[in-house]
Order: structure tokens, then C-alpha cells, then sequence
């Protein structure tokens, strides 16, 4: 894991000194609302519905338990007992006081994070694939190259007032788990017919008010080009994003309204300029954090104890089945956690199991944690042989849930109950789908599928990717839920399809099981998935559940 | 013809714990919504906007919503004003917290 070096400290120990002056110099009245309001967003504070909100960062969703333990003193000491997990790999405390957030910045700090960049127009946390460094099908780990990114834009004089927030993520892997498609850069690592690994570039994807799939403007960048090849695109999005329509402002748009040809000549051109300014300084340094990233002592050790287990145990063998994923060392494992237990909220974290995962890890797990962006905590490197024990905790700690993957392994944005900008909850209605469905028992039946639910038409919580998307929306004063089907956000990205008018609160969950119940019946066979069956026999099956159905309530 | 007038009442965010606060008739601001004043006349309402939004050491983001009369005091209507009334549906946190004690 990267650690900070004499510069990173320094700099985010002067930003927390900065912000407690002006902290109190709001609270004295030298500073106005208006004066304020871009400082405390420029240190990831906002005013939410009930409270301040703190979004800290996770680097590319990478943390180690002495991180994991700090958030959870956090949580206990000054919020209330828990943190959220979002979207974007980072974690947000709901209650924060203001007077408290400059003590809780210097703790952050102490175990090198900190907030800056989770606000404002500039390029925001940089995300990664979850399994990055462990997973079988990865090509190398892009979490040395999300570091220079991260290093690079960090305070960057020129990208500090973009148009609009900028995003950017990356994977090494040809599976994207990253979303690469839907952010405004995408960076999918690949090899040339030379084998040597580089990357696909992709520009201006996003969901939000005008949800695109990016552009391809680079089938293969050479690893040594990419700082300067992404300059080029930000100082090209810089010049020529539109600053006169807050919606119209984000690079899809610039994309969209020049062309992707245009675009990437305009892209070359810049990078043609830019290239001889990093000559080869980038390089140096990635090699430096590259030594940093270097992958553990993986041990070879017998795994007889997992395979007895798995013979022996049912709840083991289907939280194995669902939460393990391929390892690129022999004997090894990728456990995923799910945050997801059936009318649990979403991404949350107790201050307990937050230090139970740092014991995990730390015993169990080469003392390395993943965030991922579908809202569960990951333990890239443990053995098989340790799984049976970690299972036992997990239970213990009400953290076994097998449903990864599943249609209870909800994504859901914070909604109307936390969010200033929402139209709509989405925690309810994802607590209550999951625990329709566990009271069905019916997800692993259904096999995979993902359900991503929105507040707003900011769409943090991903519903336009969603195989089932929900929107919440505000019509003439009442909560009403639109359904998007065929969402995808793999490599096979696609933007899902509106079903029709929406749905009252009370009828949204009911609409979802039928929209369920008709794919159980038109599906080919239990191995075809939902969006494999949604492709194969399109929308109309589900259509007439949702809309023909006896009883149907269109509260659009 | 103009519309008719929506009752409103003033609230805000207090600026240290960002806790949804009401204006008061006797200019106090309280965490109750039913103790707020309830504003029947547009002209007083832009007024009392006014005295709000000065009052930058002690609250964030005054602005009016509407509101309609109660058994016990002003009642909110729009679901977004209900919500803030009592805090998130998913902990008993926020207003709910403190009414439990």
C-alpha cells in the first residue's frame, strides 16, 4: 500500500490547519455563509437534510485495518456509531458537528486521508476495480497508476475549476468492474499484439440527467503516455466544456456535441504538446509507488479445511457459492462482504464491524481492504484454509449475508432521507425489495442480477445501469418510482430502457416481484440470467407484468 | 388571477449542528415545526425571510416552505418537509433521537 511520503504530509496537514481557521472563523462571524460554503465543499462538508455530511476519500476503494479502525473511532466518537460507503469508494459520516470536523480531518490525517476533492468542480476520487492485485483475470494491478493519478490532480492548479466534477476509473482487468464506460474517463488496461499491457481510452461516459456510454478514443495507450494523454483530455475539456449550463457542462456533453472524432483530434493535438513536458519525470515516480503496490508474501499451504467445510457446512457452501471470488494465487480467495444484509441500509458499516473487518484483515487477510462501488467491503488476499473462521466471525458480526451479485445486493444512493438534492428516498425501498425477497426466498433462484435504486436524477446510486433500475422522482408532491430495464455496467455497458409512467411508493415493491416472476417464467432455463432473458425476449414480457397486471395502481 | 397564497413557515439548518430548525413569532428559532409561526400573508413571509437569511451566525439556508394549519401548530406538506421534521426512515436518528430521550 502506498504511504505517504515527506510532501503528502506536509500538504495535507497545511489543508487541515487552513480549514480549522476557517472553521472558526466562520463560527465567529469573519466568515459569511456564501464566503464559506466553497471552503468547507473543497474539504468534502456539506449541509445535508438533517445534518453536515463528511465525504472522506478511499483512494481507488484501498484502506488497510489501521484506516478501518480510525473510520470506526470516527463513527463512534463523532457521528453516531457508523459510516456510509458509496458509490464512488468513498464513506460519508451523516452527523458530523461543525465545530468537531477540523478535529475530525487532524484524525484522518493521522492515518494519511483525508476529504479534499470529494466536492467541487475538480477531478474527484480516483476509482478502481475492487479485486485490483488479486483477481485471476487481471492483467496488472491499475492501483499504481490510479496513485499517480491521484497524486497528479491532487491541487492541480490548472483542473481546480473544471466546468464540471470530473471522474475518473480505472481497471486492469478485461471484466470491467469499474464502470469504466459509464465515468468521464475510463481506463481499461489491455495488451497490444506485442503483449505489452496498455490501456483503452475511454472519454465521456456518465449517467446522472443525460446518461451516455463513453467513447472509445484510444484503443491502446502505451502505460508511459497516460499522464500526459489524460492532461490532454482535461486541458481539452477545460478549454471547450460549456461553463453557461450547469447540465450541459460535463465532458459526454462536449463529447456528444463535437463528435468523438473531433474530440479525440483535438486530444492527440494537445497530447503531442503536452507529451515533452513530463519527460519521463511520471515514469520515475510511478515506479516508486509501483514498489509500494508490490503484492504480498502469498503463503502455499494446504486447503483441506475449506474443501471439508464446503462438503460438510450448507450456510458455508452458499456464502462460498456467492461471496468468493477467483484469486490469482493458488490456494488464495477474494472474499467479498456484503453490506447488504436483508433490511440492512446499503454501504453501512457499524463502528464494530468496521473494526472486525480491520481484525480480519489484519489476521486473516495480508492486512488489505477493498471498497467496492457496489457498496460492500472486500478482503482481496486470504488464504482457504482461513475461510471457515472468517465465515464464523462474519456471522457473529451479522456480515455473512450471501447474496453477492444477487437481487438483494442492492445498490442505493442515501435518497431523500440524508440527501439535499434527492426527490425521493431509496433506502426504504431497498431495504424493503430485500426483504420481500428474502422472505420469498427466492434471489438464489433468480441468480444474478443487479438492482441499483436512485433518488434523484443525479443518479449516485448507478439505476441507468442497473439490469432493474429504479428512479425516485417528486410528482406533484408524492414519491413515484420509475423503472429502467437492460441496464449493464460491465464491459458490455448499456443505459437501461424507462418501462412506462412510475410507480407510488407503496406499489414499487410489488411491481419489482412481478417484474421478477415474469422472468422466472419466460426464462429459457435456471442458468439464463435476467438480462440474458430481457435480451432474448426484449421488454415486453415484463411490460405487461408491470402495466397489464389486475390491480395495477399507475401512480404517474 | 394570481394564486392563493400557500401558508408558509421559515426554516433553516442551525450553523453548528446543522440540525432543521423553524422561525418562532418571537423570533427565537425552534427544532419543533409545530411551534413555528405560521406565515398567511406573502408580503410578511418575504419579511421574515429577510430576518432569517441576516441571522448568519446562527442558521444556514433559510427559505420558506409551505405549511398548513394544525391542532397543534403548523403541519408541513410536502413529503420533503415531513422528512425533515423527523429525520431518516432507516435509524432513529436526528429529531426522532432527540425526542426519545
Amino acid at each position: 500500500m502506498y504511504r505517504y511520503n515527506d510532501f503528502d504530509e506536509a500538504f495535507v496537514r497545511t489543508r487541515v490547519a487552513q480549514f480549522s481557521q476557517q472553521v472558526a472563523r466562520r463560527i465567529d462571524g469573519s466568515l459569511t455563509e456564501d464566503e464559506f460554503r466553497p471552503l468547507r465543499l473543497m474539504n468534502g462538508l456539506y449541509l445535508q437534510l438533517h445534518a453536515y455530511m463528511l465525504r472522506v476519500a478511499i483512494p481507488y476503494g484501498t484502506l488497510d485495518s489501521r484506516k478501518m479502525r480510525q473510520l470506526a473511532m470516527i463513527a463512534e466518537r463523532w457521528d453516531k456509531g457508523y459510516g456510509h460507503f458509496t458509490t464512488r469508494q468513498n464513506i460519508q459520516f451523516n452527523w458530523p458537528k461543525l465545530q468537531d470536523v477540523p478535529e475530525i480531518l487532524s484524525a484522518l490525517a493521522d492515518v494519511e486521508m483525508h476529504a479534499i476533492q470529494t466536492s467541487g468542480n475538480c477531478v474527484r476520487n480516483v476509482t478502481a476495480d475492487h479485486f485490483a492485485g488479486a483477481a485471476a483475470d487481471e492483467i496488472e494491478d491499475p492501483r499504481p497508476v490510479a496513485e499517480l493519478l491521484r497524486q497528479w490532480s491532487t491541487d492541480h492548479p490548472e483542473f481546480q475549476f473544471l466546468p464540471r466534477k470530473f471522474k475518473i476509473a480505472i481497471t486492469g482487468s478485461p471484466n470491467d468492474r469499474a464502470v469504466t464506460k459509464a465515468h468521464d474517463i475510463g481506463l481499461r488496461m489491455v495488451r497490444n499484439e506485442a503483449g505489452e499491457p496498455g490501456f483503452e481510452v475511454i472519454v465521456g461516459g456518465g449517467l446522472g440527467r443525460t446518461p451516455m456510454i463513453g467513447h472509445v478514443v484510444r484503443e491502446f495507450l502505451p502505460k508511459a503516455d497516460l499522464l500526459p494523454y489524460v492532461e490532454a483530455i482535461l486541458s481539452i475539456y477545460n478549454e471547450l466544456g460549456r461553463r453557461d449550463n450547469k447540465f450541459k457542462a460535463r465532458i459526454k456533453i462536449l463529447v456528444h456535441e463535437t463528435g468523438r472524432d473531433e474530440i479525440a483530434r483535438l486530444v492527440e493535438e494537445r497530447f503531442e504538446e503536452t507529451r515533452a513536458e513530463f519527460a519521463g519525470t511520471d515514469q520515475a515516480l510511478l515506479a516508486e509507488i509501483e514498489r509500494a503496490f508490490a503484492p504480498p508474501a502469498f503463503r502455499v499451504a494446504p486447503t483441506d479445511a475449506f474443501d471439508a467445510f464446503y462438503k460438510a457446512d450448507p450456510v458455508f457452501r452458499a456464502w462460498a457459492d456467492t461471496n468468493l471470488a477467483p484469486h490469482r494465487a493458488e490456494g488464495y480467495a477474494i472474499v467479498t462482504i456484503s453490506l447488504k444484509a436483508h433490511g440492512a441500509t446499503p454501504g453501512d458499516a457499524t463502528a464494530e464491524q468496521m473494526r472486525l473487518i480491520a481484525d480480519l484483515a489484519e489476521t486473516h487477510g495480508h492486512d488489505e481492504i477493498r471498497i467496492s462501488h457496489e457498496q460492500n467491503v472486500i478482503l482481496p488476499h486470504v488464504h482457504k484454509s482461513d475461510l471457515p473462521a472468517i465465515h464464523a466471525a462474519l456471522s457473529r458480526a451479522g456480515l455473512a449475508t450471501a447474496n453477492v451479485g444477487l437481487i438483494s445486493d442492492i445498490i442505493a444512493c442515501p435518497g431523500m432521507d440524508y440527501c439535499a438534492l434527492a426527490t425521493a428516498r431509496s433506502i426504504p425501498v431497498a431495504q424493503e425489495i430485500a426483504t420481500r425477497f428474502e422472505d420469498l426466498k427466492l434471489e438464489h433462484e433468480i441468480g444474478p442480477l443487479k438492482l441499483k435504486i436512485s433518488g434523484c436524477i443525479n443518479a449516485c446510486g448507478h439505476h441507468h445501469v442497473g439490469h432493474i433500475g429504479i428512479l425516485g422522482l417528486d410528482r406533484a408532491g408524492v414519491e413515484n418510482y420509475q423503472i429502467t430495464l437492460g441496464g449493464d455496467h460491465t464491459e458490455t455497458a448499456a443505459i437501461g430502457e424507462k418501462t412506462g409512467p412510475g410507480f407510488a411508493y407503496d406499489e414499487i415493491v410489488p411491481a419489482i416481484e412481478r417484474i421478477v416472476r415474469a422472468y422466472l417464467e419466460v426464462r429459457s432455463e435456471p442458468a439464463e440470467t435476467f438480462l440474458e432473458t430481457l435480451r432474448r425476449v426484449g421488454h415486453g414480457p415484463f411490460k405487461a407484468a408491470l402495466y397489464d397486471a389486475e390491480g395495477t395502481k399507475d401512480a404517474a | 388571477m394570481s394564486r392563493p397564497f400557500i401558508p408558509k413557515v421559515v426554516t433553516a439548518n442551525a450553523l453548528l449542528e446543522g440540525d432543521v430548525v423553524y422561525l418562532t413569532a418571537d423570533d427565537r428559532w425552534t427544532r419543533h415545526h409545530h411551534e413555528a409561526e405560521l406565515i398567511e400573508d406573502e408580503a410578511h413571509g418575504q419579511l421574515r425571510l429577510i430576518f432569517a437569511t441576516a441571522q448568519k451566525g446562527v442558521v444556514v439556508g433559510a427559505y420558506l416552505a409551505d405549511a398548513r394549519p394544525g391542532a397543534n401548530g403548523p403541519e408541513p406538506i410536502h413529503f420533503r418537509e415531513v422528512f425533515r421534521t423527523r429525520g431518516p426512515s432507516n435509524y432513529r436518528h436526528g429529531k426522532q433521537e432527540v425526542a426519545a430521550r
